[in-house]
C-alpha cells in the first residue's frame, strides 16, 4: 500500500513548550485518517508542519513522496489546507475569495469566474455569494473555507478541526463533503477532538496526547484494545447501587465504575457471555433494572483508558495552542 | 435545490480535472493588487487620511508660511508644490507597513503561504494597491494647487512623469515599512516607529525652504537626504530643466531600498509564525 504521509520522529518546540514530541504516522493513500486528541495535544502544530507552514525542529516527514522541508514548493501544488481558524479573507465576499484563489491557481479570467460560480453552487453558498464573509454563519464560513481548499482538487487535503463549533446540521454537511472527497480519490487528514467524528469518518485513527502518538489503528481496533465491550446499567432504585456493584464485580472479576448519575453503573468486560449472565443475576437478587445497554466502548472511554484523563478540552491548553 | 441535486453538483465540482498552468508572477501580483482595491471598496473611510491630509498641508503651508518664506504666497506655492507631493507620498507609504501588520495575523495568510504561488506576491500586490493611494493623493494635491494658482511649467506631461517618479520612489520606500510591519508586534507600534523615522527625513530636506538659509551642518544633512534628491528631481520635471544626474541620484534610493529591504521583507515573511 502506498502512503500519502510518512512521518518519523517529528519534533517542534516553542520556547520551553514541547508542542510535538516525536510523532510517527503512516497515512495510507486514498483514505480518511483521523488525528484525535484534546486541545493542546499538538494536532494543529503537526498539521502546520506537514502543510509546509512551519519548519520542524527535528525528525523527517514525506507527504505524497515529497520531503516537507527540501521539496516544500513541489508539495504545495498538491495539497490544500483548511485551518482551524478561518483561512479565508473575512473582509471580502465569498465570490471574491474564490475568484482571487482561482486566479492565483492559474485559471484565466473567464475560467476563474466559472470555477468560483461552480463552487458556490456546489457548497450551497450562492445566496450569500456577494456578502462579506464576516457576516456568514459558522457553517457557511466552514463550507467556504473547504471550497477555497478545493479550487484545484488536491491529492491530499488537511482539515484541521473542520467541525469545531458547528451545529449538527452544518457538521453533517461537512461530513458529507469529506466522504465525497475521499470517494473521488483525495486523501484526507483530519484532526478532531470529537471522538464521534473520528469514529464516523476515519478509516484509521491516531490518538495523540502531549505531542506523542499514544495509540493507532482502526476505531474497532482501538476500542478492542481497551476491552471488547461495555455495559451501562441504570437501576430502578439508586439505594441498591452498592449491592449491584459488589455482585457484578464478584461475578466478572473486573472493576465496576460508578457513574455521575446516582442510579448508574458501567462495566468494561472481555467475555460477553459471562457479562450477560451476570446482568441476568441482578433481578434474581432483587435488584430491579430501569434500563441497560451493551456495546463496544465509545471512543470517549477509549481515550480515558489510554490517557488516564478524559478528552475534555482544557482552557489553559487551548490558549497554548492558539499562541503556537 | 433538493438533496440529490446538491450532491451531484458537489461531486462534479470536486471531481479531478487537469489543473491549470501555474499563474505567472504578474498574475499573482495583480490578483493581490485587486484584493487591496477590494479592501478600499469595503472600508472607504481608510482613504480619509489620504484625501484630507494633502489638502490640509498644501493650504496650510502656502498661506501660513508663504508670505514669510518667499515674499508672496503665489511664489511660495510654485516652490512648495512638488515638495508637498513628495511629503504626501512619504506619509502615505507608511500605511503599507501598518496594513501588512494588521493583515498578516489573519488566517488567510496561512492559505496564501501553503499555495503554489510566487511567494512575494501578497506583499508586492498590496504595494501595487498603494500605487492607487499615491496617485489619488497626488492628484488631489495638484488639483488644490491649480485652484490656488499653481502652474506646472511642463504642463500635464510633467505632472504625469512626476507621478511616475513618485510611485517608483514610494515602491522602494514601502519595503522599509513592510520590514517594520513584520518585525513590530502591533499596527500602533509600526505607526509610531515609522513617524520617528519619517519626521526628520521629511523636514530636514528642501521641501519647505531653500537649504541655503540653513546652518552648514544641516545643509550637509539635507544634501545627503534622499528626500531632497526626490524633490529636486520633481521640481526639475515639473518646472523643466531636469538633468540626468538629478534623475539618477533620485533613483539610487528606491533601487537601494528594494535591493536591501525587499529580500529582508521576504525572509521575515517566510519566518513569520
Amino acid at each position: 500500500m502506498t502512503h500519502a504521509i510518512e512521518v518519523e520522529g517529528l519534533i517542534k518546540h516553542f520556547g520551553a513548550t514541547q508542542a510535538v514530541n516525536g510523532i510517527d504516522l503512516q497515512v495510507p493513500a486514498g483514505t480518511v485518517y483521523g488525528v484525535l486528541g484534546p486541545n493542546g495535544a499538538g494536532k494543529t502544530t503537526t498539521v502546520r508542519m506537514l502543510a509546509t507552514l512551519l519548519p520542524p525542529d527535528g525528525g523527517r516527514a514525506r507527504v505524497l513522496g515529497h520531503d516537507i522541508v527540501t521539496e516544500a514548493d513541489a508539495l504545495r501544488s498538491r495539497i490544500s489546507l483548511t485551518g482551524q481558524f478561518a483561512s479565508i479573507d473575512e473582509d471580502l465576499s465569498g465570490w471574491e475569495n474564490l475568484l482571487l484563489l482561482s486566479r492565483l491557481l492559474g485559471f484565466g479570467r473567464k475560467g476563474a469566474k466559472a470555477r468560483a460560480q461552480e463552487l458556490l453552487q456546489a457548497f450551497d453558498l450562492e445566496e450569500a455569494s456577494h456578502k462579506q464573509v464576516k457576516y456568514y454563519s459558522g457553517g457557511m464560513r466552514r463550507r467556504l473555507d473547504i471550497a477555497a481548499s478545493l479550487v484545484v482538487t488536491p491529492d491530499l487535503i488537511f482539515l484541521d478541526e473542520p467541525t469545531t463549533g458547528l451545529d449538527p446540521r452544518s457538521r453533517n454537511q461537512v461530513w458529507d463533503i469529506v466522504r465525497a472527497l475521499v470517494n473521488d480519490g483525495t486523501s484526507v487528514l483530519l484532526t478532531t477532538q470529537y471522538l464521534e467524528e473520528a469514529d464516523q469518518l476515519a478509516d484509521r485513527i491516531a490518538v495523540i496526547d502531549h505531542g506523542k502518538v499514544i495509540a493507532e489503528g482502526t476505531s474497532k481496533e482501538l476500542k478492542a484494545s481497551v476491552g471488547s465491550g461495555v455495559m451501562h446499567i441504570h437501576l430502578a432504585d439508586p439505594a441498591q447501587r452498592e449491592a449491584a456493584q459488589q455482585q457484578l464485580a464478584q461475578a466478572l472479576s473486573v472493576p465496576v465504575h460508578i457513574e455521575a448519575d446516582p442510579s448508574a453503573l458501567s462495566v468494561q468486560f472481555t467475555d460477553t457471555t459471562a457479562a450477560t449472565y451476570a446482568l441476568a443475576e441482578l433481578p434474581r437478587a432483587g435488584i430491579a433494572l430501569s434500563h441497560y445497554s451493551m456495546g463496544q466502548p465509545s471512543l470517549d472511554e477509549v481515550f480515558l483508558a489510554l490517557t488516564g484523563h478524559p478528552a475534555e478540552p482544557e482552557t489553559t491548553q487551548n490558549e497554548q495552542e492558539v499562541q503556537a | 435545490m433538493n438533496q440529490e441535486g446538491t450532491s451531484t453538483t458537489l461531486h462534479s465540482a470536486i471531481s479531478r480535472r487537469a489543473r491549470p498552468p501555474r499563474a505567472s508572477m504578474l498574475t499573482c501580483a495583480t490578483a493581490f493588487g485587486w484584493r487591496a482595491l477590494l479592501k478600499i471598496k469595503y472600508v472607504p473611510e481608510q482613504m480619509f487620511d489620504v484625501l484630507v491630509t494633502p489638502i490640509m498641508f498644501t493650504v496650510m503651508f502656502t498661506y501660513l508660511f508663504g508670505g514669510a518664506l518667499a515674499g508672496s504666497t503665489s511664489d511660495y506655492l510654485q516652490f512648495l508644490l512638488p515638495g508637498i507631493l513628495a511629503q504626501t507620498m512619504i506619509f502615505t507609504s507608511l500605511y503599507t507597513g501598518v496594513t501588512l501588520n494588521t493583515d498578516i495575523g489573519k488566517g488567510v495568510y496561512d492559505r496564501f503561504k501553503s499555495m503554489p504561488i510566487w511567494r512575494p506576491s501578497p506583499i508586492v500586490g498590496a504595494m501595487l494597491g498603494d500605487v492607487l493611494r499615491y496617485t489619488i493623493a497626488s492628484t488631489i494635491v495638484v488639483l488644490v494647487g491649480l485652484l490656488l494658482g499653481y502652474r506646472p511649467e511642463t504642463g500635464i506631461v510633467g505632472v504625469i512623469l512626476a507621478f511616475v517618479l513618485l510611485n517608483i520612489f514610494g515602491f522602494g520606500l514601502s519595503w522599509v515599512f513592510t520590514t517594520l510591519g513584520l518585525i513590530l508586534r502591533t499596527p500602533g507600534a509600526v505607526m509610531t516607529v515609522s513617524w520617528i523615522f519619517l519626521m526628520p527625513i521629511t523636514f530636514a530636506s528642501n521641501i519647505y525652504v531653500d537649504p541655503a538659509t540653513m546652518p552648514s551642518v544641516l545643509q550637509t544633512i539635507v544634501a545627503f537626504n534622499p528626500v531632497t534628491h526626490l524633490v529636486t528631481a520633481l521640481r526639475g520635471i515639473m518646472d523643466g530643466g531636469l538633468t540626468p544626474g538629478q534623475l539618477a541620484l533620485c533613483l539610487v534610493t528606491p533601487i537601494t531600498l528594494t535591493v536591501i529591504f525587499g529580500p529582508l521583507t521576504m525572509l521575515l515573511y517566510r519566518r513569520k509564525r
